[in-house]
């Protein structure tokens, strides 16, 4: 029991990596990436969000669509729990943790439309994943999205430095060197 | 100035083509551009909704209160993905199994959030609906061509519907990086780039 979490845990984080393998979350991605600080920010505010999110579309999907046979309505439900969760997180840390708020702030807002965190809670739900799995899975999905997304930030500010061509500057460049990023995290496949 | 309902129409299709000039929508671009197939169909999907949910926000413009308009934004769009779920489900199963989860994804695809902010929320209806058709359309040509490339070259055939069509002789060597994640993103790099020397203002 505990072995396989352990697998799942590695599998989610670096193996199916959700930003270079499952291609998931990628405006984000390219948006914050520029500088090491927006980086961290957005890296610790998905982890976050998606911790809750993950066990509250779980309880939803379990208690309230299959019983009511609503699983049609999926996607309007989750986002709608999505959006509102963020708001909700939004203005309990602005009210009680203003440390935090002050440093995930200006990231919340955006994590609504970050397909990242739809896109595991839809996951959750498609593999069946009881409490448990649905538990690392939130986790470490966001963990490895918070490490490709510092990975990347780290290389891109040294492309900053360098001279690449004009027409490559910026986001063409940054997509080619999370192409080679990728094929870094591609090594992977296989290893469990 | 005001743009003609032509221009209105058209400057989705190169001026401000998504993904490429507007960087926007680039998760399904990069996952389901492997094959040909996936690529077009996910663009009618994403055209659909793009021109529905246009044309119902701004139909609804007056109404919506600004301080929840995001939210009221985001359900209906989400309602017009549902409806190319089921539609999908029921009439092209295939295609529905293959792009999976980027399905109900399209519901946080920055393009529709975007042009239902930027455009459809201060625009006629006949404008947001075409706005919303010519991005949609510029978003299903580039996805093609992109799925073309990568397709043709790492596979050496072409699926335009459901079987793919071998295009080379035995002696073709398949590139099969670039179906895999890490091509994807070094295509679409390029592709930008390509872009960018092609449109220099």
């Amino acid at each position: 029991m505990f072995g396989d979490l352990a697998v799942l845990f590695f599998s989610c984080v670096l193996i199916n990596n959700i930003l270079l393998i499952q291609y998931l979350g990628n405006c984000p991605f390219l948006g914050t990436s520029k500088k090491m600080e927006t980086a961290t920010g957005m890296a610790m505010a998905v982890v976050f969000v998606l911790v809750l999110a993950g066990i509250i579309t779980w309880l939803v999907e379990l208690y309230v669509l299959v019983p009511f046979n609503l699983k049609y309505l999926r996607t309007i439900a989750f986002i709608l729990v999505i959006a509102a969760l963020v708001q909700f997180v939004e203005m309990f840390l602005k009210k009680s943790i203003p440390v935090l708020y002050t440093g995930l702030g200006i990231y919340l807002p955006l994590i609504t439309t970050n397909c990242a965190v739809l896109g595991v809670c839809l996951i959750n739900i498609q593999e069946d994943y009881n409490f448990f799995q649905m538990l690392i899975s939130s986790f470490a999905y966001p963990v490895g999205f918070g490490l490709a997304l510092v990975l990347f930030a780290g290389v891109r500010e040294r492309i900053l430095l360098a001279r690449t061509p004009k027409p490559f500057q910026d986001t063409a460049i940054g997509l080619v060197t999370a192409g080679m990023l990728s094929l870094t995290f591609f090594a992977f496949k296989g290893w469990v | 100035m005001a743009k003609t309902l032509v221009q209105e129409f058209t400057k989705g299709l190169w001026a401000e083509i998504p993904p490429f000039r507007l960087v926007l929508g680039l998760c399904p671009t990069l996952a389901i551009t492997n094959t040909l197939e996936n690529a077009y169909g996910m663009g009618v999907a994403v055209t659909f909704v793009l021109a529905f949910s246009n044309i119902l926000i701004s139909a609804l413009r007056k109404i919506i209160p600004s301080k929840v308009r995001i939210v009221a934004f985001i359900v209906v769009i989400a309602t017009f993905v549902i409806v190319v779920e089921l539609v999908m489900q029921a009439y092209t199963y295939a295609l529905f199994l293959k792009l999976g989860i980027f399905i109900p994804l399209i519901v946080v695809n920055c393009i529709p959030m975007g042009r239902a902010e930027a455009f459809a929320s201060k625009n006629s209806i006949v404008r947001s609906a075409l706005d919303g058709l010519g991005r949609g359309l510029g978003y299903t040509i580039a996805l093609s061509v992109l799925a073309t490339f990568r397709q043709v070259i790492a596979t050496g055939a072409i699926t335009i519907y459901e079987t793919p069509i071998t295009l080379f002789g035995p002696a073709f060597e398949p590139f099969r990086f670039l179906v895999e994640a890490p091509g994807a993103f070094i295509c679409l790099g390029l592709m930008l780039g390509l872009m960018n020397i092609l449109g220099k203002k």
